[in-house]
């Protein structure tokens, strides 16, 4: 069973009042492990209910949830969270402890892990997430990127399997930003952690091997990101907006440049540079 | 603005912060009593001596120490005059109406101030030398035994220590809201007393829900790294005794012994 | 109105073991009917400077206080916000703020009461200078609520928690613009919000600009934002002023910004990238001039 999938959704519908609107309706997909999927949609789109579903924070009202083969129930629910770790959203709401290095031990403390086991832990988190020299350091502090690297550190600290950002850059500044993509995508080539980014910023999902777009509760579109982005007059209809970068390249299309469609800025650059020496020439 | 604002750690190194927090718990403890003991201003002296080794030892500035007086300053000058006009002595010195001076209330009422003024600067002493995690770490630490009698001493601990992370964040949101509605007209500064009433709700609703946010979203974030309560977790953090608490226990120990001494052997003052 | 600041510090804390010195000797000219950008990061005093726009933070005024914390007196310290003297401690500050309006980030945080109606009314009924009539308030507020692109019957009696969350943005900035105010600023507009929600805050920025408030004035992260919409950007770092320029000549200074640990437009990155192959790109870095040069450049002309 090497192809195992680390989460997998059955026919799984789930709305927050009973009778009412369907946050996620009739859900069926599967997280491959090692992959690094991106999930986008507006706000609203029922992409958080999926994170929230996927480690029984919330219960589905129908269909089968499993986590590498296992299916979700009230009793397992302890070890498939040693499995799927979250990181959410506030930078500041969801440290318990104001020194980086105790709130890391949170997590290793709860699945009562020998002390030496956590010291190992918390270096191996730290390392992770690129901030050894803030085991200190207090919480409070830190930069909004830095934050939330600490709450990926703290989650990695259980070594789950799978690690889910449930828009966990929509506070941050570019940097900040820039800081937790770069770390995610590090995590999931070296450490082979399989990543689900959930995320409305169209730019981070270039780094996803796959990329799924939800509206209302719906998967209506997926694919490799790069492939998305092509069909713009569809995401446009699902309250997204292409990149910048690729409307530039639309429009420069349009206007009669021949250049292919990329989300790098490099690429464009040269594509646009030899455009303009052919002309000359 | 919220590092001053709460918890007033004074972040240095030093013999005092290198303590382990739950021996600074005690020594506090044993120099209350011993500030209690002390019946004479030998006595109390002896306590002085101890406090103003313990601050040069702690490299936090004597005048911050005694800052903390500031707070109490009202109290402490109430309960002076209190005493000062009506203690009962013997040597009158004046007499007006109700109120007359006696030597015994003069030395009553210095005896307490300097009894008070210790007092505050020893317990923000530890303020100042002791992180309020480790504080808190102390606290669950000293409370252990509790737990034989299913006291929730680790939820507790969970709790102050949650707080001590949150209680900066609400101050300085609380400023940022305050900030937000002066913008729009907010008066908080004058205003009888119904009228600053008033002003407080369009800060406080807003605090209010954002503290249900704050607690909600924490609630999940810590379940998401499978936290169920107290049972069966373990704890990384261990304080350990070193050197330096045998030493500040000797010097704990000398002045009670010191203080009972002088009280022995030279009598009450008051 | 314009905003002028000469030799403009602010310290935390002064005097503590904390303090920070948030801006140092900033002096910075808004003129009115700029569309004036803000950037720096978090703690280059950009908040601060913008906090003193409406005397939330003061100019200290009294010689004792800068005795106490052993400082010389900024004598030359100028801050007017048209004609109102911020370092003069008798000036009204209430009607500088109803002239002054400010929208912190995420605004919709600090709604508080049981109906959009009452939480919109707020300010125009704390800035009102008499009692103002029932009738005067409900027009504001309508007028307001209309302007941030909501239908005043159908919002009025709502609870403002029950919004969405772009709603509850707009109902959080009508409740500064209830006023009127001439100069508008606003902390991170757009932040948390998904790109469509976005596109409708700056559309509603414009709006404003050309209605009510003459002035408006944004702090924001978003690059490409401030290449598009504003007249002058004022790039703070380290509680100093490092440029005031057009959009047009700042990203020109990219390799700068890049070094200072700040964003530059995507057009001004691809314009960089051009500069590896020889070609010197000149735009004014809105989208749709850099598709009109780089089209030129090819020989591509334009489709107007």
């Amino acid at each position: 069973m090497r192809d195992m999938n680390a989460i997998e959704f059955e026919n799984v519908s789930f709305s927050y009042e009973e009778g009412g609107t369907f946050a996620i309706k009739n859900l069926n997909f599967a997280v491959e492990e090692g992959e690094f999927l991106a999930v986008l949609g507006h706000n609203g789109s029922g992409k958080s209910t999926l994170a929230r579903l996927s480690n029984g924070l919330l219960e589905a009202d129908s269909g089968v949830i499993r986590v590498f083969g296992e299916q979700l129930t009230e009793k397992n629910l302890f070890d498939i969270r040693k499995q799927v770790g979250i990181v959410f959203q506030s930078p500041d709401n969801q440290t318990v402890a104001s020194i980086v290095e105790d709130d890391i031990a949170f997590g290793a403390e709860n699945i009562a892990l020998p002390r030496e086991e956590i010291g190992k832990r918390i270096d191996f988190a730290l390392h992770a997430v690129g901030m050894e020299e803030y085991r200190h350091a207090t919480v409070s502090r830190l930069s909004g990127g830095q934050k939330q690297r600490i709450a990926i550190a703290g989650v990695l600290a259980v070594m789950p399997k799978v690690l889910i950002l449930d828009e966990s850059t929509a506070m941050l500044d570019p940097r900040g930003r820039r800081e937790i993509i770069d770390c995610v995508t590090r995590l999931n080539k070296e450490q082979g952690i399989t990543v689900v980014l959930i995320t409305h910023f169209m730019e981070e999902a270039l780094r996803a091997s796959r990329a799924i777009v939800m509206n209302r509760g719906e998967i209506v579109m997926q694919g490799a990101p790069s492939d998305i982005f092509e069909r713009h007059e569809e995401l446009l209809t699902y309250n997204l907006t292409l990149p910048l970068i690729g409307r530039i390249c639309r429009d420069l299309r349009a206007g009669g440049m021949p250049v292919t469609d990329t989300l790098d800025v490099d690429r464009l650059a040269k594509e646009i540079a030899s455009c303009v020496s052919k002309q000359s020439t | 603005m919220k590092d001053v604002a709460f918890g007033q750690y004074y972040p240095t190194k030093s013999f005092v912060h290198n303590l382990d927090p739950r021996l600074k718990i005690v020594f506090l403890i044993a120099y209350i009593v011993a500030i209690f003991l002390a019946a004479n201003f030998v006595g109390l002296a002896c306590c002085l001596v101890v406090l103003m080794l313990a601050i040069g030892l702690s490299r936090v500035p004597v005048i911050r120490v005694f800052k903390a007086i500031k707070g109490i300053l009202f109290l402490i000058i109430f309960t002076t005059l209190l005493n000062l006009l009506f203690y009962n002595g013997e040597t009158v010195y004046a007499e007006w109406w109700i109120f007359t001076i006696t030597k015994e209330g003069i030395l009553f009422s210095a005896f307490l101030v300097v009894r008070l003024i210790l007092l505050i600067t020893c317990s923000s002493l530890l303020t100042y030398t002791t992180t309020p995690v480790a504080l808190t770490d102390g606290i669950e630490s000293l409370l252990y035994p509790l737990t034989w009698i299913k006291f929730p001493v680790r939820e507790l601990a969970q709790i102050m220590s949650i707080a001590l992370r949150y209680i900066p964040i609400l101050i300085d949101e609380t400023e940022r809201i305050m900030n937000a509605q002066k913008a729009r007209g907010a008066n908080f500064e004058t205003g009888g007393l119904m009228s600053r009433v008033k002003a407080v709700i369009p800060v406080l609703i807003p605090l209010l829900l954002s503290s249900f946010r704050r607690a909600e979203e924490l609630g999940d974030a810590m379940e998401a790294r499978c936290y169920t309560g107290g049972k069966k977790r373990t704890k990384y953090k261990k304080l350990r005794f070193t050197w330096r608490d045998l030493l500040a226990f000797l010097l704990i120990a000398a002045l009670i012994a010191a203080v009972v001494l002088a009280k022995v052997y030279l009598g009450a003052t008051v | 109105m314009r905003i002028q600041a000469e030799h403009l510090s602010y310290t935390y804390n002064a005097g503590s073991p904390f303090a920070s010195a948030a801006l140092k000797d900033v002096s910075l000219t808004v003129e009115e009917g700029e569309f004036f950008g803000i950037i720096g990061h978090t703690g280059s005093g950009k908040s601060t400077f913008v906090q003193h726009l409406n005397a939330l933070l003061r100019v200290p005024t009294s010689l004792r206080k800068y005795r106490k914390k052993r400082k010389d007196p900024p004598s030359n310290t100028v801050l007017k916000v048209g004609d109102f003297d911020l370092t003069n401690k008798k000036t009204d500050f209430n009607a500088l703020r109803s002239k002054v309006g400010m929208v912190m980030q995420y605004p919709e945080y600090q709604l508080f009461a049981e109906t959009v109606f009452d939480d919109v009314a707020f300010g125009y009924k704390n800035f009102a200078p008499e009692k103002p009539t029932k009738e005067q308030i409900e027009n504001a507020v309508r007028d307001a609520l209309t302007i941030v692109g909501l239908d005043f019957d159908e919002v009025k009696e709502m609870s403002p928690f029950d919004l969405s969350g772009g709603q509850k943005r707009r109902v959080a900035i009508a409740g500064v613009i209830v006023t009127k105010p001439e100069i508008l600023v606003l902390d991170e507009p757009a932040a948390g919000l998904d790109p469509l929600g976005k596109q409708e805050i700056m559309e509603l920025l414009h709006r404003l600009h050309s209605s009510w408030c003459r002035t408006v004035i944004i702090v924001s992260h978003d690059m490409d934002e401030i290449a598009e919409n504003c007249t002058r950007v004022a790039v703070f770092s380290d509680g100093e002023v490092k440029y005031v320029l057009p959009p047009k000549e700042l990203f020109t200074h990219s390799e700068e910004l890049l070094s200072l640990g700040l964003d530059v437009p995507l057009t001004a990155k691809i314009c960089l990238a051009l500069k590896k192959y020889g070609i010197d790109l000149k735009c004014d870095f809105t989208t749709e001039d850099f598709l009109k040069q780089t089209l030129a450049l090819a020989g591509k002309g334009v489709k107007e």
